[in-house]
């Protein structure tokens, strides 16, 4: 059962939500995918924290 | 041969501290005065608090690291300031308590020609009757604030799971003990960390989630809420949230204000005046923050603590603290050097400083009852006006009063926070988040107040990773290890 089955129900508070569907959740713990997003997330932070000092 | 006193051990304290020795050498003395003997590292309490760290993991003893850095240690709680001396003496200094270093309960007078507030928090939990009294946490609930409190906190937790594990149902209540708290963040990585431990140990059906929180939106964080860039839109923080809360499982309620906690039970008001009652089997509830308490007397020795510290116990910098209504409210009116406007060799950095209003906007329910996040200050902010405090006080000692003052405006400066759910390396995932800048800007970015380009976020184990990377590297930095002063705050 994926989320979007396990925990929506009609009109509940979380029916007008958006929920990530099994695909989304998949490449959250995909290592090649999540490597490169860790290159481009640290990349990003250290541009923030430069803009910051 | 000048004296740079800091008072607090913590983010801010400790890296205006380290800097300081390391910029002004041995020409000059810095004091530090903190009643805690360890460092602690205090996101990765977090960790402690569902058992997956141990309190040692996340803190180290002080003494050792400031004899290296040749800073003078002194294991004691500031009490009181006098900016202008005494009537035998125009040097001002501070009164401190000890706490240990086989002095316990002595006070000293402590003088000297800079200081840098760097206190943090006081946990208030006496705000909300049964959340705890003027001794610190009740006995109702639990805690991640501090490592002992999170340890304890891992415990109540344990036992949780043992019960469950014997089929009886437990509900987790987590978030905010009274309607003007802040530091959302914490509480928000606490309740997913719980999920994911619950998920962990074959039980999460066992267990009822529930979120209680001052937001008036899920996804404020104390900030306003932020946009993110998401499939050709600017997306509210609100989605993402809402989304995360709706995946796991976790229900919610926000606009509340915790207005007592007895056993088992919270009661409280909503924003729109009506009351409620949430049962729970273990819940972590964050206090209201104040300041440390500090008094302030002049020459004569007059009580002059409402000129150098505003109502709320925090010191008054450099703000505009007269911006009134929330229409009002300009990026220009946070501080930038955290010089305190009356003394001028007196500096504020990290929490201790007095913020000139909130970020989020304030509410009030019919009843009169003020439900709003007060503005955080995390531990990026802290440490880069922590060190461009200290950059200033080097300064105006080393060039003279004239001397440039430095400025770190949280309304031009950004945070990155990672929410990690989990701590295993592949079993883990993370809210990563940079928002830019921390106070929105309306005036250059209107709308939505932030950069687009630099505000954004993801979930997932590259965040996990980055959270991973951020304890052991910021505690290798604050052993002051090889190369510290390289490690951005
Ligand atoms: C559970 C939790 C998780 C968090 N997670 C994150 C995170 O993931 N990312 C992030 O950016 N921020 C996080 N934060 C916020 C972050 O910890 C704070 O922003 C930061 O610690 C503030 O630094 P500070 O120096 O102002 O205060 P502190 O770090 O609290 O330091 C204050 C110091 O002053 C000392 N002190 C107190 N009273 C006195 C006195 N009278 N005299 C002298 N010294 C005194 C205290 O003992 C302490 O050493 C978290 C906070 C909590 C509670």
């Amino acid at each position: 059962m994926n989320e979007i089955e396990k925990y929506v129900k009609p009109y509940d508070d979380n029916f007008t939500t958006m929920v990530p569907t099994s695909f989304v959740i998949k490449m959250r713990t995909c290592k090649i995918w999540q490597l490169f997003r860790f290159i481009m997330i640290n990349i990003k932070m250290l541009i923030v924290v430069r803009k910051s000092h | 041969m000048a004296r740079v006193v800091v008072l607090g051990g913590g983010v801010a304290g400790h890296t205006a501290a380290t800097f300081a020795a390391d910029w002004l050498g041995k020409d000059h003395e810095v004091v530090v005065v903190t009643p805690n003997s360890k460092w602690n590292w205090i996101p990765s309490n977090i960790w402690v608090g569902v058992g997956q760290m141990s309190k040692e993991e996340v803190t180290f003893e002080l003494a050792p690291v400031y004899a290296k850095a040749g800073i003078t240690y002194k294991q004691a709680k500031a009490v009181s300031l006098n900016p202008e001396g005494s009537t035998n003496s125009d040097k001002p200094f501070v009164t401190i308590e000890y706490t240990g270093q086989g002095k316990a309960g002595q006070s000293e007078e402590v003088t000297y020609d800079y200081l840098i507030n760097a206190t943090g928090p006081k946990l208030n939990f006496a705000a909300t009757p049964g959340l705890g009294d003027a001794n610190g946490m009740g006995e109702f609930t639990v805690s991640v604030c501090t490592a002992d409190h999170a340890d304890h906190a891992a415990h109540e937790f344990a036992k949780c799971i043992e019960k469950m594990k014997k089929g009886e149902r437990q509900k987790f209540l987590i978030g905010t003990g009274h309607g003007m708290c802040t530091c959302q963040g914490a509480a928000f990585e606490y309740i997913f960390n719980i999920e994911h431990e619950l998920r962990k140990a074959g039980v999460r059906d066992m267990a009822d989630l529930q979120w209680i929180s001052n937001e008036s939106f899920l996804g404020d964080f104390g900030i306003g809420g932020l946009h993110m860039k998401r499939g050709g839109y600017a997306a509210s923080s609100r989605l993402f949230a809402e989304s995360l809360y709706s995946e796991r499982g976790v229900k919610w309620l926000i606009g509340a204000h915790v207005n007592k906690v007895e056993k088992g039970k919270v009661s409280y008001e909503l924003l729109d005046g009506s009351m409620g009652e949430e049962s729970f089997d273990f819940a972590m509830l964050i206090p209201p923050f104040a300041g440390v308490g500090l008094k302030a007397y002049d020459k004569a020795g007059e009580d002059i603590t409402a000129t150098v510290f505003a109502p709320n116990g925090f010191m008054k910098v450099d703000a505009n603290y007269n911006a009134g209504a929330y229409e009002n409210w300009k990026a220009s009116d946070w501080p930038r050097t955290y010089q305190n406007p009356t003394y001028k060799n007196l500096f504020a950095a990290g929490i201790a400083f007095a913020p000139p209003h909130p970020i989020s906007k304030p509410m009030t329910t019919p009843n009169g009852t003020q439900i709003f996040p007060t503005p955080p200050r995390t531990g990026m902010p802290s440490g880069i006006i922590g060190k461009a405090v200290a950059h200033s006080v080097c300064d105006l000692i080393k060039k003279g009063p004239n001397a440039h003052l430095h400025e770190a405006s949280m309304a031009e400066m950004g945070a990155a926070c990672v929410a990690s759910a989990g701590k295993g390396l592949f079993d883990g995932t993370a809210a990563a988040l940079t928002v830019y800048p921390v106070v929105p800007d309306f005036e250059k970015y209107p709308g939505i107040g932030r950069d687009l380009d630099y505000t954004f976020g993801e979930i997932g184990l590259a965040g996990h990773w980055i959270k991973h990377i951020l304890h052991h590297m910021f505690i290798y930095k604050a052993k002051l290890n090889p190369g510290w002063t390289l490690i951005p705050e």
